[in-house]
């Protein structure tokens, strides 16, 4: 199975997948925490529109993703601050609209559109060293903005009301962060695709929640966990191919893993509790 | 510009079509020290958050510390009735309070000068020892102390509690209230509550909201005051327990 490292795209998708990792688990955490997966899952559906229309204008459908995922984090984000209420049928309309988007261009385009399947649920081959580099810069973004900016995403995500009340720029700050979220859901676009790109933003951090207490810990331990599904998914995608010629996308894999660790943490007894006991006790 | 800390003229909210508060008159002084009382859903907590900007008035006009309410944000300080937050929230009781320090938009962490503001409130309401637990593990009494704490760490210069005692215990919220008492030497205060019996020992003033508003300088509290001023006859029992609202309101 190690042969697989000496093969160019297989080092493409895996360098992608591991630089996935860091926008995925950092941004996760935010959406695990503020609890807002279901508009996550929203923006990362809405983004097949984006890639729709990359193939049908002629650009990489990466970009095309990046575009339609910032306008329609916008537009749920802003929703959001208005209605408060009712927002999972706008959710609901963002995510099947953007899907619907998506086939129409596709439809339009003309000719084969050959790696289609690749933006659904991932894949090891159609990796290229831009897209490489589009997931770096993706990054590159994220990272210094929560370096800059983590106080505010923070108490967004604990209490939006007193974020508003407390004279800080709550609009722009949840704007920015579902900006971000929409950015990280592109560099899973590749690797995992869209309909199984949600999954990945969720259960790391998840996972890594019932272990750690602060914000920045479960960023670093989701990102590691993430790594940790996407590389362990990969192998097995390729090992499978070897051994038995069957092509399974490395997506699906990379969720039954992340979910496998999930399930598997809620079974050990986990060290928030030992925390919990230690307060009772001093208390 | 006025030298009031709070002046609401004429003010009115509409929230989902039904009027909350009616031409409220409210001034109050620079270092007062007032408590508002009334039903539930008189409007009490709608009153502090029109003064913090988050409902805009249907009429009428509000002032704070001589400012439009949003552009006084960061010199008011807030405890909200219900925190909204989630307790499964990975976060400590020390970062909790230092949200307290953000009144506008911000590059970076926080400095020297944050950390000291955290300290120190967290000294006031003696959580010190708790800086470092998980805001998950606290009981109830401890989140509403820290939610004190998230809003002295920014040193405010008016104070709104929205009923910050409610699920204290009889000492901590004795000494809660001491504290408020001391609190209110340094800032404006202004606090809901229907614990009456501290309400009369400590404010100065008191405003009583039922859709409209009465104001009473006095702090005697006596039956006979409120019953006349919310146009409804209402119990005063001793400390530790929420009035009770005997009969229907008349609409004043
Ligand atoms: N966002 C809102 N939309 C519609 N109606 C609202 C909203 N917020 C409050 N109300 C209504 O306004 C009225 C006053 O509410 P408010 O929370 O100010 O009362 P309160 O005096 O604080 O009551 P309590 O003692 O129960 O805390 C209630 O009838 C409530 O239903
Ligand atoms: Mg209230």
């Amino acid at each position: 199975m190690w042969e697989a490292l000496s093969l160019p795209f297989f080092q493409r998708v895996l360098i992608a997948g591991l630089l996935a990792s860091v926008a995925c688990g950092v941004i996760g955490s935010y959406v695990v925490s503020k609890r807002i997966a279901s508009l996550t899952g929203g923006l990362s559906h809405a983004a097949f529109g984006g890639v729709g229309l990359g193939y049908w204008a002629g650009l990489s459908p990466l970009i095309g993703a990046a575009g339609f995922g910032l306008v329609a984090s916008m537009i749920i984000g802003m929703a959001h601050r208005k209605v408060r209420s009712g927002l999972d049928i706008l959710i609901a309309m963002v995510w099947s609209v953007g899907m619907a988007l998506g086939i129409i261009f596709i439809a339009l385009t003309p000719g084969y559109v050959p790696d289609l399947m690749s933006y659904l649920f991932g894949s090891l081959l159609f990796v290229s060293w831009a897209d490489v580099g589009l997931v770096a810069i993706v990054d590159v973004i994220i990272l210094s903005a929560v370096f800059l900016f983590h106080p505010l995403f923070e108490t967004i995500c604990f209490d939006e009301e007193y974020a508003e009340a407390s004279g800080m720029p709550a609009g722009p700050t949840l704007l920015t962060l579902l900006g971000l979220a929409s950015l990280a859901i592109v560099t899973l676009l590749r690797v995992v695709g869209v309909i199984l790109a949600i999954a990945l933003l969720t259960m790391p951090a998840a996972t890594a929640r019932r272990w750690v207490g602060t914000l920045p810990a479960m960023m670093v331990l989701s990102v590691g966990l993430c790594a940790a599904s996407i590389a362990g998914g990969l192998f097995l995608s390729y090992g499978i191919s070897g051994a038995w010629g069957l092509s399974i996308p490395p997506g699906p894999l990379i969720i039954l893993i992340a979910t496998i660790t999930y399930v598997s943490s809620i079974a050990l007894p986990h060290r928030r509790h030992a925390e919990t006991n230690g307060n009772t006790l001093r208390a | 510009m006025t030298d009031f800390a709070v002046e609401l003229k004429a003010l009115s909210v509409n929230l989902g079509g039904q009027t909350v508060l009616d031409r409220v008159d409210l001034s109050v002084n620079p270092g007062e020290y007032l408590a508002i009382l009334g039903p539930n859903g008189g409007g009490k907590s709608t009153l502090l958050k029109v003064i913090l900007g988050l409902h805009r008035p249907s009429s009428g006009e509000a002032q704070v510390l001589g400012q439009s309410p949003r552009q006084a944000r960061r010199k008011v300080g807030y405890v909200p009735q219900q925190s909204a937050f989630d307790l499964d929230f990975p976060i400590r009781v020390s970062e909790v309070v230092r949200m307290g320090r953000l009144d506008s938009f911000r590059v970076g962490g926080f400095n020297q000068d944050d950390r000291l503001a955290v300290d120190e409130a967290l000294d006031r309401v003696e959580l010190r020892d708790l800086s470092l637990a998980p805001v998950g593990a606290l009981s109830g009494g401890e989140v509403q102390r820290v939610l004190i704490a998230r809003a002295l760490a920014r040193r405010p210069q008016l104070l709104l509690l929205d009923e910050p005692t409610s699920s204290l215990d009889e000492r901590i919220g004795h000494s809660i209230w001491d504290l408020f008492d001391e609190l209110s030497q340094e800032m404006t205060v202004m606090i809901v509550s229907h614990d009456m019996g501290a309400v009369a020992r400590s404010v100065g003033s008191v405003a009583c909201l039922n859709q409209q508003l009465h104001m009473h300088p006095s702090k005697e509290l006596t039956s006979e005051i409120l019953e006349a001023a919310y146009g409804c006859p209402i119990d005063l029992l001793a400390h530790g327990h929420p009035h009770r609202v005997l009969a229907d309101h008349e609409g004043t």
